[in-house]
């Protein structure tokens, strides 16, 4: 080991003075911003042309530590944000990444919609199954039983399936892997940017400080044990069958189509309207 | 579990894999143990001493069999653990 | 019919056309190339018309899946670069209150048009009403300043969506139209300028190259900050929380959240004056001055001139900006003015800000609430009915 040398080859990635972040020992989201340090630095794409946008949440923390422009909307809303940026300077390369109940409960309708829509951005889901930031309440991806602090006597919903419905409304790509396939998240995250259309890759993400020490993961290592012992890759299984349990966690790319992005029709449709 | 080779590749002479040397920036670990618990050469362990913020770091066990997988450099949550080519020009 | 020359950005000339398309005419003269809306009566035909004349023009316009979106698209839209706006009714207005604080944390450049229509909830969404006066000066949580314009015509729909557009990039505030749903649908003469003579105010734009030092919302000496946009290589953060200059959450400090938060409030409050639009009808000599903006303004000014004819020394303070509200020149007037009249279609709303700032003068409320704005005898009673106390 030598010492002296201690910059890490993605510090241009992260911004300046905003490191170490707030983030939790084992914390899931500080290994998807490595993954899309990576990512980025493997593409050489243009910093000053990429936005990351944010909610609330922990994961919403993130946009404030990549050295691009961002920006950290309210609660449920960077979809929405993020479409606007696009379709006012298609120029600019936007990512959304945050969690899943910002993105799936308070946000499940723009979510939706963006989908439907094929809006060209990138949609990255730090799935922790808990409302980590405001100490561990449930959401929409907190699976049947599971303790919370808003479920002390077991969670009694059913969980969304995030890559079936993200599927079902038309999104062209789709890929589901934990926080521990580096390699595979990096290679969806690559696949995701270089895409037009709307693309949503779901992070299986590990919450050990509160989720998983409110269900008997108490430590980074244990929860990602879990990971590690469900996870079964299968590509383009049907994402019906995708749903997670303490058994399986179905990893992989599930839908991956080409179909003509919002601002492509919309471009096309410019045209048209001018020449008239 | 590192990965164990039972055969010896055909070109082992002529293929020389890369050597890695390990940086770990002490005070932004947090201690989650992913890297010693993940580097498939088992070049890692988690050390005696403490950093600032009272956990305990990873130390390099053997960094003769690290060959820059970088598999430490990505998954380490917080950035204080990476990887560079060693300069091999005087040997390995 | 409003004659759509295709592809003109402003459509100079004389038109006959309603409130909702001078609004978003003149929107698209000042400069507006993305609205993201969401069709809500009577604000509905702003969109239409923008669905058709955005693309003519290279804009966007998106009908959004709800206005908490739409609000979340123009602010998305203004970072990027591109004058935004978005219009809608009281319900929809409810919606984006939240946003609306983020654009004003944020200090994001952008129009909200609010056709007010009878209220609470859905009330009557046909029939005019002047019952959001009050929450767009303080619909949203936390403490701000905005700024909000209520025009009384059509042309006035036109020229001060130009005008808004205008305060809204020198103050890098939202700015909000309010107008009542007879103002937004009747129709009128209205006369565009050429495109050349329409006054159109950008943003300040950051004087420094981008480096790492940028600080995105350093404010200058007026306490406003020059606004970098994405994709400029600025690179900068912004955010809902409490920021410092850097954009950096600052959730810890309360020197930050004092320094910021008091700024977003004087940045408005000490340009007021450059702010404030009243325009003052036989006012100099009054004795009873009628307060009325909006469709009650058209039926006071009629009132005012009847009790003129009458000997009455009648005037009309017709409040053209409604936020931040006109103390200085209500107060200009206590020398002379004995009581004020303020018609509104609401159950007191603006009459409290006239209150406030009368120090005492008496002030006579009409409350109209429903299909028929204030009629000209109803003020004119109101008028005479002060003067006999």
């Amino acid at each position: 080991m030598i010492e002296g040398e201690t910059v890490h080859p993605y510090e241009r990635f992260l911004r300046r003075g905003m490191i170490p972040h707030i983030w939790c020992e084992g914390c899931g989201n500080g290994i998807i911003l490595n993954c899309f340090a990576q990512a980025l630095e493997d593409l050489n794409m243009d910093l000053d042309k990429v936005v990351v946008v944010s909610g609330i949440g922990c994961i919403g923390r993130i946009s404030g530590y990549t050295n691009t422009d961002s920006f950290h909307t309210t609660h449920g809303r960077p979809i929405a944000f993020a479409t606007g940026v696009k379709l006012a300077n298609p120029e600019l390369k936007v990512v959304v990444i945050s969690g899943d109940g910002d993105l799936f409960a308070i946000g499940g309708n723009h979510f939706i919609h963006a989908a439907r829509r094929n809006i060209d951005i990138q949609v990255i889901c730090a799935n922790n199954f808990i409302y980590g930031m405001t100490g561990g309440q449930y959401g929409p991806t907190t699976p049947l039983d599971a303790w919370t602090t808003t479920t002390p006597y077991g969670n009694i919903e059913h969980a969304f399936n995030l890559v079936h419905l993200a599927a079902a409304c038309g999104a062209v790509y789709v890929a589901r892997w934990t926080a521990l396939h580096v390699r595979r998240l990096t290679e969806s995250i690559k696949k995701a940017l270089q895409k037009e259309g709307f693309s949503f890759i779901e992070v299986v993400s590990q919450c050990p400080e509160i989720f998983g020490r409110y269900n008997k993961m108490e430590t980074p290592l244990k929860m990602t044990q879990w990971f590690k012992q469900a996870s079964q890759v299968q590509h383009f299984s049907d994402p019906a069958k995708a749903e997670i349990t303490p058994e399986k966690i179905t990893v992989g790319e599930f839908v991956d189509i080409e179909k003509p992005s919002y601002g492509r029709l919309l471009r096309e449709m410019t045209t048209k309207a001018k020449e008239k | 579990m590192p990965i164990r080779t039972w055969r010896k590749p055909l070109d082992a002479d002529k293929i020389k894999p890369p050597k890695g040397e390990v940086h770990i920036i002490m005070n932004r670990c947090k201690g989650c143990g992913y890297c010693v618990e993940f580097c498939p050469r088992d070049v890692l362990d988690t050390s005696e001493e403490l950093n600032e913020r009272g956990v305990h770091p990873p130390k390099v066990l053997d960094e003769g069999k690290c060959t820059l997988c970088g598999f430490c450099t990505v998954i380490c949550p917080d950035f204080a653990i990476f990887t560079r080519e060693k300069d091999c020009k005087e040997g390995c | 019919m409003a004659t759509m020359e295709k592809g003109k950005l402003a459509l100079s000339g004389q038109h006959f056309m309603n409130g909702d398309i001078a609004c978003a005419e003149g929107a698209i003269a000042a400069g507006c190339r993305f609205f993201g809306g969401y069709p809500i009566t009577p604000a509905t035909e702003i969109a239409e018309r923008m669905a058709r004349r955005m693309p003519e023009v290279g804009g966007v316009c998106i009908q959004m899946e709800d206005e908490i979106a739409s609000m979340a698209a123009v602010i998305g839209a203004s970072y990027a670069g591109v004058k935004a706006m978005t219009a809608t009714s009281g319900p929809g207005f409810s919606l984006m209150q939240e946003n609306i604080g983020l654009a004003i944390m944020t200090e994001t450049p952008c129009v909200i048009v609010n056709i007010m229509r009878g209220g609470p909830s859905t009330g009557q969404p046909t029939m005019p009403g002047q019952q959001d006066v009050m929450q767009a000066r303080w619909g949203s949580h936390g403490d701000y300043e905005i700024i909000a314009l209520a025009p009384s015509s059509v042309q006035e729909m036109f020229d001060l969506t130009v005008e808004a557009f205008n305060l809204s990039e020198t103050f890098r505030v939202p700015v909000f139209v309010l107008a009542d749903e007879i103002v937004g649908h009747m129709w009128e003469r209205v006369t565009i300028p050429e495109a050349e003579s329409i006054r159109i105010v950008n943003r300040k734009k950051p004087t420094t190259p981008p480096s790492i030092e940028y600080a995105p919302f350093q404010p200058d000496h007026d306490l406003i900050p020059h606004m970098a946009v994405f994709g400029q290589g600025y690179r900068f953060h912004a955010t809902g929380l409490t920021h410092d200059e850097h954009g950096r959450p600052r959730t810890d400090s309360s020197e930050a959240q004092t320094r910021l938060v008091q700024r977003l409030c004087n940045k408005i409050r000490k340009n007021k004056e450059k702010i404030i639009r009243v325009e003052n009808v036989m006012v100099e000599d009054a004795e009873v001055a009628v307060v009325a903006y909006g469709i009650a303004a058209r039926a006071a000014l009629s009132a005012v001139r009847k009790a003129r004819a009458m000997g009455v020394k009648a005037g009309l303070i017709r409040l053209v900006s409604l936020w931040p509200f006109p103390d200085v020149q209500i107060a200009e007037v206590l020398g002379h003015v004995e009581a004020f009249v303020v018609p509104e279609m609401n159950c007191g709303q603006m009459v409290r800000e006239v209150e406030r700032a009368a120090k005492g003068t008496p002030v006579a409320f009409l409350s109209k609430l429903g299909e028929e704005p204030h009629r000209p005898s109803e003020i004119l009673n109101a008028i005479d009915g002060v003067l006999k106390k």
